[in-house]
């Protein structure tokens, strides 16, 4: 196995567990958070951050989180399938544009 | 941080590991290592696999270049935390602090090579806008870097793009300059597993 395809196994297994596995927040819920694709108030504020503006997540984003009934280890759970979401866009963002470059590079040849 | 969990849900074998660490790195345990050990079959297992064979697995970037690109990442994310744990392993791992703040102050004028400036540059765009071309990797690979060299690099990339909102969400506590240092030291001794 190459080893950018190990380090790619690797997501996607973080990726499967937390989207999957057993969790508080609903499956659905954590499909949400991962997507930032709708997600009612509150919880589209703090989650919305997490993925496009982290670091002007806030305590108010939290305490409006809890006033809406959402327990500590749903938002642990919700917070980590949001950030995860984000990054494996950009990740494969990313592979997607190195394909492109060398599929360019062998058309050239 | 911003969930008691965080801060207090550990069970005794944890809360012992956390006072033994604390006892011979004279540091507070970082609130980076708290997190991987909360529920670790949700998150913190898996994770620390990754990161690890993102950041210590086989590549043909050193280890201080990956961390620098961390460093990097996180400074394109504000997140201060990562910036001052990732740039402090840098530091350490190429034994240059002025090469690590220069990359950091201004990347056009550092004293790196071009492959990997090209690569830095690639991995702030993505992580500043969301996005990147084919443009984007040509003149990456342009710059002598290979396709397996520019995937390790995404796979770094992947990595402190979560874990720089985890730092930021739960709001981890930014260390001290020596709290720093002897995180970086643990990093580069044991990695990230």
């Amino acid at each position: 196995m190459l080893t950018e395809d190990k380090k790619r196994a690797a997501y996607r297994a973080l990726q499967g567990r937390i989207l999957n596995g057993e969790g508080r927040a609903s499956p659905e819920q954590r499909a949400r958070a991962f997507s930032n694709v709708g997600l009612a108030p509150p919880l589209d504020g703090l989650l919305g951050k997490v993925a496009m503006r982290p670091a002007q997540v806030t305590d108010g984003d939290f305490a409006a989180a809890r006033a809406a009934g959402f327990g500590e280890d749903e938002l642990f759970e919700l917070v980590i399938c949001a950030a995860v979401g984000h990054s494996a866009r950009l990740y494969d963002a990313g592979l997607a544009a190195l394909a492109d470059a060398v599929a360019g590079e062998e058309e050239d040849e | 941080m911003r969930l008691d969990v965080l801060n207090r849900g550990y069970g005794p074998g944890t809360k012992l590991l956390f006072a033994v660490i604390g006892l011979f790195s004279r540091q507070p345990v970082p609130d980076a290592a708290k997190l991987v050990f909360y529920r670790p079959d949700f998150y913190g297992a898996r994770a620390k696999e990754f990161t690890h064979e993102a950041m210590r697995g086989p590549s043909a970037w050193s280890v201080g270049d990956r961390e620098l690109m961390a460093a990097y990442v996180s400074q394109a994310n504000e997140c201060a935390f990562c910036i001052g744990a990732h740039s402090a392993t840098a530091r350490q791992a190429y034994q240059d602090r002025p090469k690590v703040a220069a990359v950091l102050a201004d990347l056009e004028s550092a004293p790196i090579s071009g492959g990997l400036r090209a690569t830095l540059r690639m991995l702030g765009k993505l992580t500043r806008e969301g996005k990147a071309g084919a443009e984007d990797m040509r003149e990456v690979l342009s710059a002598g870097v290979s396709r397996q060299q520019v995937g390790d690099a995404l796979a770094v990339c992947a990595a402190f793009n979560t874990t720089n909102r985890l730092a930021d969400a739960f709001g981890f506590e930014v260390l001290s300059p020596a709290g720093f240092e002897a995180g970086a030291k643990y990093l580069l001794k044991r990695g990230y597993r």
